[in-house]
């Protein structure tokens, strides 16, 4: 017993420690490495904490591009998505869970089976689409599809969170003269409000670490996200590596603080959609 | 009275679900036929396509980098999805300690899973930069070995690919830990006292318990390796001697820049039948490997 109290606290607290600093290395190299000068960055022995710190890199950084309209493109298209997804994701979800209908089992495994489809299959013909309309180099084409989607996952969730609330709710207020869309907007949507929070988290981790879609349809660099501006410190032979690695640790803040408030739930949620059979 | 309530819930049940049925018809399922039709077309992406039969499939076949592209992800994939396995799997028992610190681990082993690709991809070619990156800095300090050139070797550039994909492993590692902490006490305990030791509770307990997450797991891992993209676009964009050439990067270049869209489609139908007929044979042997507690 003495042994096996060792051996977990003892050597499994260091085994955690060094896999952590592992797992934590390259962000800090990434930090330490955007407030150094050219000298510092390719001197050996490695260079762990500059002195002084250039944190001057950070300025020359957003001015190596146009940085604050790439924030403002990004956070445009995230906001867009925010709000398509809250929209199309839990009336979907409330048809086939709380609507007592005959296609509803038939829709959900549609929906569910969507997962199964890489993205290049459709990626061709929705491209096409899009240029018809002349959406190309505008964000129409990142924001309008989750107005009619949604996500899978997220409609997952949804259903999952729905199938908890006792069906006497909503009978009460049928007998009491209120209508589907009533029931779902004004007692529905406040019940499932901390999910619908989860998701808009989700969603906004999605579209702003998002890198083949604006790839593909933002071709005038004025309409650039900040994922496709990052690659804008590196020329063909030479890496502006201070500059690149402070621009990154911008970007990457944002979804630091995204997940700070997501990661219970996401343990939760997983727990909750009975993926454990 | 009865139908037409039931009228009423299919008529309410399809209103909800239109955004999602309009979207699924547009972006969807038509997108499916449609790529399935360019296959066997020449496009460009402008006026109409011109009817090839299977010209874009035969030429394929007889494309060197189509079969390089092929044989570099089938690559990746068979190294990065058991890796990937293995090390999210030990990190759901290490995250699984009884430890008074143990949400501080879990927080950093799962935080590089939610960074943006692009930066994840930078931040590792900076890692792994020949001479002034950590990793070669690391090899030559404490073991006086150099360090291979990683992105720019055409031997090492998978590895290092499949290496960068394992900083992400934290975000399989928190769905085996749910599933983990999911298995009855009872069970665990029970096989204690009958003097289980740790690698019996271990494969004859949790294993089992776990298996329909690692289905789940091994499918979500497959798709992802198949469709690897972004930190390739980055970090090497197919580079050295078109050892990193993966499917989907050779796809988008034929689709966007070389507007070859009709061969772009093949491909991806191509890679489609692959992906379902692996995910087919893993599902039909799941029936032996998975266990579904009864409920």
């Amino acid at each position: 017993m003495n042994l096996r109290w060792f051996l977990t606290k003892v050597v499994g607290r260091i085994v955690l420690f060094l896999v952590s600093i592992i797992y934590l290395v390259p962000i800090f190299w990434m930090f330490t490495t955007s407030i150094k000068d050219m000298s510092q960055v390719m001197a050996y022995p490695p260079v762990w904490w500059p002195n002084p710190p250039k944190w001057h890199n950070y300025i020359e950084a957003v001015n190596y591009i146009p940085f604050g309209q790439y924030t403002l493109n990004t956070i445009i298209i995230a906001a867009g998505n925010i709000a398509g997804v809250l929209f199309s994701a839990p009336l979907v979800a409330y048809s086939i869970s709380k609507i007592k209908w005959k296609g509803r089992d038939v829709l959900f495994l549609i929906i569910l089976s969507t997962i199964l489809i890489p993205f290049p299959v459709i990626m061709i013909p929705v491209f096409i689409i899009f240029s018809r309309l002349g959406w190309i180099n505008t964000f129409r084409p990142l924001i309008i599809p989750a107005f009619f989607g949604g996500g899978a996952f997220n409609i997952f969730l949804l259903r999952q969170f729905f199938m908890t609330i006792p069906e006497e709710l909503s009978d009460a207020a049928r007998i009491d003269g209120a209508s589907e869309f009533g029931i779902y907007s004004r007692i529905m949507l406040p019940l499932i409000k901390p999910i619908l929070i989860v998701i808009s988290l989700f969603t906004f981790l999605g579209s702003w670490n998002d890198f083949m879609g604006p790839l593909i349809y933002l071709q005038n660099e004025a309409k650039y996200t900040l994922a496709l501006g990052l690659q804008m410190y590196r020329s063909t032979n030479y890496v502006e590596w201070p500059l690149l690695m402070a621009a990154a640790t911008i970007v990457v803040i944002p979804t630091i603080i995204a997940f700070y408030f997501t990661q219970n739930t996401i343990v939760e949620s997983v727990t909750l959609t009975g993926l454990k059979g | 009275m009865k139908a037409s309530t039931s009228r009423r819930n299919t008529l309410y049940g399809i209103l909800f679900a239109l955004p999602w049925i309009i979207g699924f018809l547009a972006f969807t399922a038509y997108p499916i036929f449609a790529s399935l039709y360019y296959s066997f077309t020449e496009y460009v992406g402008i006026g109409t396509p011109k009817w090839i039969g299977s010209g874009n499939y035969y030429n394929l076949f007889h494309d060197d980098l189509f079969w390089t592209s092929l044989y570099n992800t089938i690559y990746y994939v068979c190294l990065a999805v058991p890796i990937g396995f293995v090390i999210g799997l030990g990190l759901a028992l290490l995250l699984n300690m009884d430890l008074k610190e143990i949400g501080l681990y879990r927080t950093l082993v799962y935080l590089p899973y939610v960074l943006p690709a692009v930066a994840v991809s930078f931040i590792w070619l900076w890692m792994l930069n020949p001479y002034f990156g950590l990793v070669n800095l690391f090899l030559n300090t404490v073991f006086h070995v150099q360090g291979p050139g990683w992105f720019s070797d055409p031997k090492w550039a998978k590895p290092a690919f499949v290496m960068l994909a394992q900083w992400g492993a934290g975000g399989s590692a928190v769905i085996f830990l749910s599933a983990i902490k999911d298995v009855p006490r009872e069970l665990l305990e029970s096989a204690e006292i009958d003097g289980a030791g740790w690698w019996t509770k271990f494969s004859k307990i949790i294993i089992p318990m776990i298996s329909p997450v690692i289905l789940y797991h091994l499918i979500t891992a497959l798709f992802g390796g198949f469709q690897i993209f972004t930190t390739a676009y980055i970090a090497t964009n197919g580079g050295p001697a078109n050892s990193t050439l993966f499917y989907v990067l050779y796809l988008y270049r034929n689709a966007f820049q070389y507007s070859k869209m009709g061969y772009a489609s093949a491909m991806a139908w191509i890679l489609f039948v692959l992906v379902l007929i692996i995910t087919l044979i893993i599902f039909k042997t799941s029936a032996r490997w998975v266990f579904y507690r009864g409920g």
